[in-house]
């Protein structure tokens, strides 16, 4: 159970794993996530689930190395396991025909966005991508997502692959050409998501976000993963991960999800020095 | 007889509360063989117990009291295993003082009998002498039996469902057993181990447990019931409430469900070797009076607080806790603010929560729970410095397996419906019990509901049909076979 049969690295810090878990594999919907242990004194990441193959049994993780528990995952070699792998969860993404569906990824923020755009398709909607990144190194799974989409388009910051630029800019762009877009999907880090959605308003496209707050059991116990959305408090992990983005109070977000900072230092820390003085592998 | 009565109730050692204060360790140290023995000789050996009455899963009281004070303390540890699967648990956490104990008819005199601590002091001495030994079980019926939930509900049905020779899953969303005796209930009350130990007994009777499934979405209740005959929800309360004031959302503001998730279940008291971290509070406010603020409360000073306040609207007369929770943080240091209640949770820039808008109250006419209900006065409001928040008043019913499930009725306020004398829902064959039924109780009603369960689920897995007379009678009659 949870044994990791494929590792990739897709970029500098963004490992890819497929991972054996069969039931999750066909149980799952676009949209839904995990909760991932690595071992017995992990803390519970949830992370989105980027693709599932039922036949195979499988689910497909990527991450980025950002603290100590992404770094110690991404240590992890094939036939690894993970301690502990809990899923579906949260709700799927509500797919229907809608028309033109515009779904953004940014940075890390592509991964889940693959299964969306994948179902979104399928679903018979024209489906135009926009991924994006800082620059061409740090772009991610090019193309599977053209595979996913009828219609894909490429921004980084730097320039240095596609339109020089942001998501934003591109959507911009598609707005101002006249295309007639039924609705927007974003998801990234929290300014991107944010930056879709001031754009989206102007326009009065719905526009749906979907939030990675801090969380810890992943089940609605605990209230750890609380945003605030049309001025109610929403637990993300059980009624989301999906919502509305005109209404999402992105400033609370950010701030919660700084909320550990200090501690996140002081693990990373002591896991660079660690890994630093005794790991010959 | 007179003699007897000289015998004062038998205090048990336990840690000095400037030590204690400081660590996780378990608050009591137990009593030793001879303190059991003293105090088991203050039982009267009742021909009518009432305490028997008082025990929501009927322990044979008199009789394993009766065998400590024999000596025989391995014997009082089965006799209690008899009626039930987790004494050792039962013997720390349950309310002894309005159950078994406030009836006692020694009580009426002196104090009563302490059976709690008797309870508590068999249970580990069977564990600590490695004495566990597996009652005779029923041969196999090839009946299968899925339980969704793995606190004392979900291992309850599974322990008595097992001996009856069924073939048992329990599905436990967590990564680890105990539902609320893991996650919740702290260290320095019930230490880990010994749920862990008692969750071994009930393996040890055959039971498979399966972790990190969320059924309702791992699983449907309807796929469960294709893959085993009945069905048991033990889910309980596991939705914090909160109090819908401003600023509850500030970092630093905690539901008690998550503050001691991360401490108990995560370890977070153990940060950095631990990877789940836990805010570094200095002065913390706990809201509300129950069992759960108190845990909480505990457990901030133990991680290091300077002042930890607790923060109920009502009066201490008033306050759900067990008087010996309440004791036991006074003497640990802790504060109390009563008829206070806060009204607005104020923050800084970054968003953190640096203070709290509190009002006080006074007690007006009694309100529908016949306690006496809190009203503002009105002027009075004041803040008091906080840097950490936990909001202890209560939990709901989560509601992801009635969402997933149709036709699974429930009340208005999430619980799962469930009949009273057979714990059935509104589908057949499947059964609930526990918190998710009465809501936020106690571990005895949530076991005494399992084996309620348990009995039902049998009988409809064996097409036994109901028992039409009086339940008393039929117990008789089953003791005269024995
Ligand atoms: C901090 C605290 C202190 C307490 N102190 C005391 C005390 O001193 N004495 C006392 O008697 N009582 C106490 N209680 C109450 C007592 O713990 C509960 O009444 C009791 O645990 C209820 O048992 P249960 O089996 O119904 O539910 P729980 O113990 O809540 O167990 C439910 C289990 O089901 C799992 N679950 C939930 N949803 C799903 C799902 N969809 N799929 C799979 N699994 C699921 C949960 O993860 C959990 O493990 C306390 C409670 C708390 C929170
Ligand atoms: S009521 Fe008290 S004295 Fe009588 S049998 Fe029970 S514990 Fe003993
Ligand atoms: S992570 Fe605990 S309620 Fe969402």
């Amino acid at each position: 159970m949870n044994r990791i049969i494929t590792k990739k690295i897709l970029s500098q810090d963004v490992k890819e794993f497929v991972i054996e878990s069969p039931r999750i594999a066909t149980a799952r919907h676009a949209g839904q996530f995990v909760i991932v242990r690595a071992n017995d004194t992990g803390e519970r990441i949830p992370l989105t689930i980027a693709d599932a193959n039922p036949e195979a049994g499988t689910i497909t993780l990527i991450f980025q190395e950002v603290g100590k528990s992404t770094m110690l995952m991404g240590t992890f070699k094939e036939g690894d396991e993970f301690k502990d792998v809990v899923g579906p969860l949260g709700k799927p993404t509500h797919i229907e025909k809608f028309g033109t569906v515009v779904c953004m990824g940014g940075g890390i923020g592509v991964a889940p966005m693959h299964p969306i755009s994948e179902a979104m398709k399928a679903a018979g909607n024209r489906v135009i991508t926009i991924i994006g990144a800082r620059s061409k190194d740090l772009l991610i799974m090019e193309n599977r997502m053209k595979a996913a989409s009828t219609e894909l388009h490429i921004s980084t910051d730097d320039g240095s692959y596609g339109v020089h630029g942001f998501v934003t800019d591109i959507l911009q762009s598609l707005i101002d050409k006249g295309e007639k877009i039924d609705l927007a999907v974003a998801i990234g880090p929290v300014p991107m998501m944010g930056a879709v959605c001031k754009l989206t308003k102007k326009y009065d496209l719905p526009t749906v976000v979907s939030l990675n707050p801090i969380m810890v059991d992943g089940t609605g116990m605990c209230g750890a993963c609380r945003v605030t959305v049309a001025g109610k408090t929403q637990f993300v992990c059980v009624d989301g991960p999906e919502f509305d983005g005109h209404q999402v109070d992105f400033v609370e977000l950010v701030k919660r999800q700084r909320a550990y900072l200090p501690q996140e230092r002081i693990s990373r820390e002591a896991f660079q020095h660690h890994e630093g003085c005794c790991s010959e592998k | 007889m007179a003699k007897k009565e000289k015998i004062p109730r038998q205090a048990m050692p336990e840690q000095n509360p400037d030590v204690r204060r400081k660590n996780f360790t378990e608050v009591p140290f137990g009593y030793t063989p001879e303190l059991a023995q003293i105090e088991a000789s203050r039982c009267l050996f009742c021909k009518k117990p009432k305490c028997i009455d008082g025990c929501p899963v009927n322990i044979d009281i008199p009789a394993f009291i009766r065998l400590i004070k024999d000596g025989d303390f391995i014997g009082a540890a089965h006799k209690l295993k008899e009626e039930n699967a987790l004494p050792a648990i039962c013997g720390r956490v349950c309310p002894q003082e309005e159950q078994c104990e406030i009836v006692c008819v020694t009580g009426i005199k002196t104090e009563p009998v302490a059976i709690g601590r008797l309870e508590r002091f068999a249970a580990d001495y069977e564990r600590e002498h490695g004495e566990i030994v597996i009652p005779e079980m029923e041969p196999p019926t090839g009946k299968s039996v899925g339980i969704v939930g793995c606190g004392p509900a979900g291992l309850t049905v599974a322990g008595e469902l097992a001996k009856l020779g069924h073939s048992v899953t329990i599905y436990e969303a967590l990564h680890q057993p105990g539902g609320v005796l893991m996650y919740g209930i702290p260290e320095f009350r019930l230490p880990k181990a010994i749920v862990e130990s008692e969750v071994d007994y009930v393996k040890q009777l055959g039971v498979q447990i399966i972790y990190n499934a969320v059924i309702g979405r791992y699983m449907t209740i309807d796929e469960l019931m294709e893959d085993h005959d009945s069905v048991f929800l033990g889910t309980g309360a596991g939705l914090p409430y909160f109090m819908n004031i401003p600023g509850e959302n500030f970092n630093g503001v905690y539901s008690a469900n998550e503050y001691l998730t991360r401490s108990n279940l995560m370890r977070a008291y153990r940060f950095p070797e631990y990877d789940t971290p836990i805010i570094e509070s200095k002065k913390v406010a706990v809201l509300g009076g129950g069992n759960v603020a108190m845990d909480a409360a505990r457990t901030a000073l133990r991680l290091g607080a300077d002042e930890v306040t607790v923060v109920y609207r009502r009066s201490r007369k008033e306050m759900p806790a067990r008087d010996e929770e309440i004791h036991h943080a006074e003497e640990e240091g802790i504060n109390f603010q009563l008829l206070t209640n806060p009204t607005e949770l104020l923050g800084d820039e970054e968003g953190w929560v640096t203070g709290m808008r509190c009002i006080r109250m006074e007690l007006g006419a009694p309100d529908s729970s016949g306690r006496r209900r809190p009203i503002p006065i009105e002027g009075s409001e004041y803040i008091i410095e906080v840097d950490t928040v936990v909001v202890s008043i209560g939990n709901g019913a989560n509601p992801l397996i009635p969402q997933t499930t149709p036709g699974l009725d429930t009340n208005k306020w999430g619980n799962i419906l469930a009949d009273a004398k057979t714990a059935v829902t509104s589908i057949p064959g499947v059964y609930a019990g526990g918190d998710i039924v009465i809501g936020a109780a106690t571990v005895i009603l949530a076991m005494g509901a399992g084996k309620i369960a348990a009995a039902a689920m049998h009988r409809y897995m064996m097409g036994i049909p109901e028992p039409v007379e009086e339940k008393e009678e039929e117990k008789e009659e089953v003791k005269e076979k024995k």
